[in-house]
């Protein structure tokens, strides 16, 4: 007689495990036909500046797909002493274009899935324009609402790259660290349980993450070389340009990511003015322009 | 009397557009149906966060009749004018008449039209309201070309309990909706309102806003008495959370004792702006209590313990962030962060905020001069410390909190209550209805902020343009226009531009030398940007005096004397020129004086010189012309005196004496004198009409 295997049921229940969260989502929306991709592999400030929304929703081709985003905003980093909030978290994406009739009715059911019940949970769509001005882009939607928590993103994209979205594009953000700390009953980010194990085999979001946010909240806020960025900047910008000289979008899209997150390094050091930041933003924006136009000449975006 | 129902369902409607939506969608289809000639008895808009609903009453069951006669070109008219005639009524010859006019015989076409079924011309109207409906902000989905304020997803329209079908964007109406999104999403028939809005209730959705706010009103109250408490009254939270909700429920929860520590209005900020709760009060104390009350759109399963637990832990999450940053920025004081300014740029042109700071100091020491009752120490502090709350823990997650943080960090840190107080007050007045600083540190505090602001976006040309003014100094002006108005207070503002401009360049020597334009580096009284930043300061306080409801032509009539700097003096030169010209002289003289300006003005151009100048007492030939040119030699200088000692009530009385000899001369004597020396001395002695009333006003500006 051997020991009984260890029960790693609770690894998939999106009710005690972070990883089963993600998971149950990636099931939901892949039985829906989205395309399942994986992160991608450039620091961004929100899943949608991943190509697969950003790029995607150009064009007259329908595109369905969902993915995990690892979201980096400098500036919310706490030295992990916040029990929600953090520089680098967990975004999940859905871009579905066109956008089906019954959009709202899939999420509420992409929700159930996860285990909240809308018989027990107040659930709500509270205005909220979505607006990118880095991107060039705006969409009308709601944040979603459960229980008086911000849970959901969702946004009917109008322009991307200053460009009119023609199907539009339904795209909705989930908030993964929030939506797991509610299903699992946890009042702060790291008390989450990641793996679902029990006991030792336990491991918490802040095993995974504490030190890692420490770190970088130093890094965002206090050492990250401000000359250095500012030359990354520049260097960013001009080698966009350059790739969009020769006619290659998703490399040139690559260095607008690059200097977006740069600018926000930047404006975590403090080094950046009010004034200045609407400059910086300006001058992303026309990355993100080109690069959306550029995107549009190409046959994967329905080019002629 | 058939009836008309129309319900627009969609995804979910921002509350803040609903009621304006409710009242659009009444407005226009009644317009066109009373257009097309449908009348109606009467007509409600109802909005909820998914549907805007129209119900008209009182309709007649087709369109009327309509009979039109319509007049051609004469029957001898060249044959293309009788076709473009019968082209444009769409008849033959031979349907129309001939009628007889003064001028002859002429073509006739009596166009009659059958009234429509009153279905099918709502048919008509519908689409194109839907269309055309002037939402704040819309947007297009999926496939479609269809513009809605978010997807639109039914359309029941009913005319006397049958359906009115018509299509857009590949929505067919129909004569179903549906009630509440979770508690009874299913399709319900509809013939007409009676029937719509019970079917509504009971599928859990109460149409009527004003109920649903009702609804709330009364159980918040009822809640809190229950606890022991007294709701906090907020009308505008009040109508925001009815257009969240289609069915009310209202539940009540608690926090933490130990976060009542924290400051009031970052409680109030916490729980109102970022959680749409409603707050409650002890009636005992007065203060608030450790509960809330927030409206869910559910009868939830479990009787609401799980959506009251969910929302006490977010208000947790959230007032465990302000109690950290309460406790965390009282550590240091205020004086400690100012360094700590130099982080965050004002404008990369005109220096960060900690230089913004130091400027403001020094010019609240001077200001501290100019208003009564200002300690120039308390003045200077309070300028120095005002912006340090911004590099606050608390002003970084409640930015809203700018100033009232401040206050509360200053009184912590052993401040006295008035220089606290206009830390707080300092970027107040932030709007035409925002109360305005009156406390004499408050009001110099407040004025250094803003003369810093303009002074400088000037200098470097960013002054606002069209609809544009990102830096709000349209605001800014009017808050300096307020301030001193309300407060009563002497500014030459010329004088404190230039002080203004010359602290810059003490403190900030080489972004002045560097930014700004030619002319603002030579600013003086004199310079060009001083005259711009004044010409701004004008236009605003005429829009203000208006919005007042001062006469404009009197405003004008005051602008138009030029060099003028001090907005107190300006006004009351408005005021007191307003009640001359309602009193009988006042009136009076102004039609004489005009009637001199018109006179002047066409002998002048006739002439095609200037009749400017002295009249000379020797050619006076009548009565009337000796005693007007008296008048006005005693009248001219009174009216100067009193305005250089600023009493514009003498200065209009002075020019009162004037009206009757005005009057006299007109009366008898002839100004176009044969005689060309007579006609010119006459005219020279309208001049001086012209010249004396000047020193008040440019009477020319004034309408009547």
């Amino acid at each position: 007689m051997g020991a009984t295997p260890p029960d790693r049921s609770g690894s998939l229940d999106p009710k005690t495990s972070f990883q089963g969260l993600i998971l149950r989502l990636q099931a939901y929306w892949a039985d829906y036909g989205c395309v399942i991709l994986q992160p991608y592999d450039m620091e961004v400030g929100a899943g949608t500046f991943h190509p697969a929304t950003t790029l995607r929703a150009l064009g007259p081709k329908p595109w369905n797909a969902a993915y995990v985003q690892p979201s980096r905003r400098p500036k919310d980093g706490r030295y992990g002493e916040n029990p929600n909030r953090l520089q680098h978290y967990y975004q999940f994406q859905v871009i579905l274009k066109p956008s089906p009739v019954d959009l709202q009715e899939l999420y509420l059911k992409s929700l159930y899935a996860i285990g909240i019940d809308p018989a027990n949970h107040d659930i709500r769509f509270v205005e909220d324009d979505w607006e990118s001005p880095t991107l060039g882009a705006w969409g009308l939607g709601w944040e979603v609402w459960c229980d008086g928590m911000e849970v959901s993103q969702f946004t009917y994209f109008q322009q991307v790259g200053g460009i009119d979205c023609a199907p539009v594009s339904g795209e909705l953000t989930y908030g993964l660290e929030r939506l797991a700390m509610y299903v699992q009953g946890v009042e702060n980010v790291y008390d989450l349980n990641f793996n679902g194990g029990e006991g030792a085999a336990r491991v918490s979001y802040g095993e995974v993450f504490l030190q890692a946010e420490q770190e970088y909240s130093a890094h965002n806020f206090e050492h990250a070389g401000t000359d250095m960025l500012l030359r990354h900047f520049a260097d960013a910008e001009a080698e966009c340009d350059s790739l969009i000289a020769a006619g290659l979008s998703l490399p040139a899209y690559d260095q607008c990511l690059k200097a977006s997150h740069v600018f926000n390094l930047l404006d975590a050091r403090g080094v950046i003015s009010v004034t200045e930041r609407a400059a910086y933003i300006g001058r992303v924006r026309r990355l993100a322009k080109q690069c959306a136009e550029a995107w549009l000449a190409t046959p994967q975006a329905g080019a002629a | 009397m058939p009836e008309l129902l129309l319900e627009l369902l969609s995804e979910e409607i921002p509350a803040r557009m609903q009621a304006r939506a409710a009242d659009d969608l009444r407005r226009l289809v009644t317009d066109a149906l009373v257009e097309a000639g449908c009348l109606y008895e009467s007509a409600q808009g109802f909005a909820t966060p998914r549907r805007l609903t129209l119900t008209v009453e009182g309709m007649a069951a087709r369109q009327p009749d309509t009979r039109e006669e319509r007049k051609g070109p004469r029957v001898n008219a060249p044959e293309k004018a009788v076709e473009g005639f019968l082209a444009a009524v769409g008849m033959t010859l031979d349907r129309l008449e001939t009628k007889p006019d003064r001028k002859g015989e002429f073509y006739v076409a009596t166009i009659e039209r059958a009234g429509r079924p009153t279905p099918e011309v709502i048919a008509d109207i519908v689409p194109r309201v839907i269309r055309d409906f002037p939402w704040p902000k819309s947007m297009r989905w999926g496939e479609g070309s269809l513009r809605w304020v978010r997807p639109l997803h039914s359309v029941l329209c009913t005319f006397d309990g049958e359906p009115v079908g018509f299509e857009i964007d590949g929505i067919r109406s129909g004569a179903t909706t549906r009630g509440h999104r979770f508690m009874a999403p299913a399709e319900i028939a509809v013939r007409r309102f009676e029937d719509y809005e019970h079917a509504l209730g009971k599928a859990h959705v109460m149409l009527d806003p004003a109920r649903r706010a009702a609804t709330i009103d009364a159980d918040a109250r009822n809640l809190a008495f229950a606890a022991g408490l007294e709701l906090v009254e907020d009308d505008g939270l009040l109508r925001e959370v009815a257009g969240l909700v289609e069915w009310p429920v209202v539940l009540m929860g608690a926090f933490d004792e130990a976060f009542l520590d924290v400051p009031e209005e970052v409680l109030v900020s916490a729980m109102r702006t970022h959680q749409k709760y409603f707050t409650v009060r002890d009636p005992g104390s007065g203060r608030l209590a450790a509960r809330f009350v927030m409206v869910s759109n559910l009868v939830a399963a479990d009787g609401g313990t799980a959506i009251t637990a969910g929302n006490e832990r977010v208000l947790r999450a959230r007032l465990s962030d302000a109690k950290f940053f309460w406790d965390q920025d009282r550590r240091a004081s205020l004086e400690s962060r100012l360094p700590k300014l130099n982080e965050i740029i004002f404008h990369a042109r005109l220096g960060t905020v900690h230089d913004k700071a130091h400027m403001m100091a020094r010019l609240a020491m001077g200001l501290a001069l100019a208003v009564e009752g200002a300690d120039r120490t308390d003045c200077e502090t309070a300028a120095l410390l005002a912006k340090t709350d911004l590099v606050t823990e608390m002003v970084g997650e409640f930015p809203e909190l700018q100033g009232v943080m401040g206050r509360y960090y200053a009184l912590h840190d052993g401040l006295a209550p008035h220089v606290a107080a206009a830390i707080g007050d300092h970027y107040a007045p932030q709007g035409p209805t925002d109360a305005v600083p009156t406390e004499s540190t408050a009001i110099v505090v407040a004025l250094a902020d803003k003369l810093h602001m303009l002074v400088g976006f000037f200098a470097i040309d960013e002054k606002p343009t069209g609809s544009k003014d990102p830096y709000a100094l349209r605001r800014a002006a009017l808050g300096v226009i307020r301030i001193v108005l309300e407060n009563a207070i002497r500014l030459p503002l010329n004088r404190w531009f230039a002080a203004t401009a010359e602290i810059y360049r003490e403190l900030v020597p080489a972004l002045v030398e560097e930014h700004w334009s030619k002319e603002a580096k030579l600013a003086d009284a004199e310079s060009y940007d001083n005259r711009a930043l004044l010409a701004f300061f004008a236009d605003r306080l005429k829009v203000h005096l208006r919005d007042k409801g001062a006469r404009h032509d009197l405003i004008d009539a005051v602008f138009a004397l030029g060099d003028q700097d001090d907005l107190l003096l300006m006004v009351r030169r408005v005021e007191a020129l307003g009640r001359f010209l309602d009193s009988q002289d006042g009136a009076n003289l102004l039609v004489g004086v005009k009637r001199a300006a018109n006179i002047l003005r066409i002998e002048e151009k006739k002439d095609g010189v200037s009749h400017d100048g002295e009249p000379d007492p020797d050619l006076f030939a009548q009565a009337e012309e000796k005693a007007l040119a008296a008048a006005i030699g005693a009248a001219g200088p009174a009216a100067a005196k009193a305005v250089n000692a600023e009493d514009f009530e003498a200065a209009m009385t002075a020019l009162a004496a004037l009206r009757a000899p005005v009057d006299a001369f007109f009366d008898a004597v002839t100004v176009n004198a044969e005689e060309a020396d007579l006609r010119r001395n006459r005219l020279r002695l309208l001049s001086r009409i012209r010249a004396a009333t000047a020193r008040v006003a440019d009477f020319s500006r004034i309408e009547g």
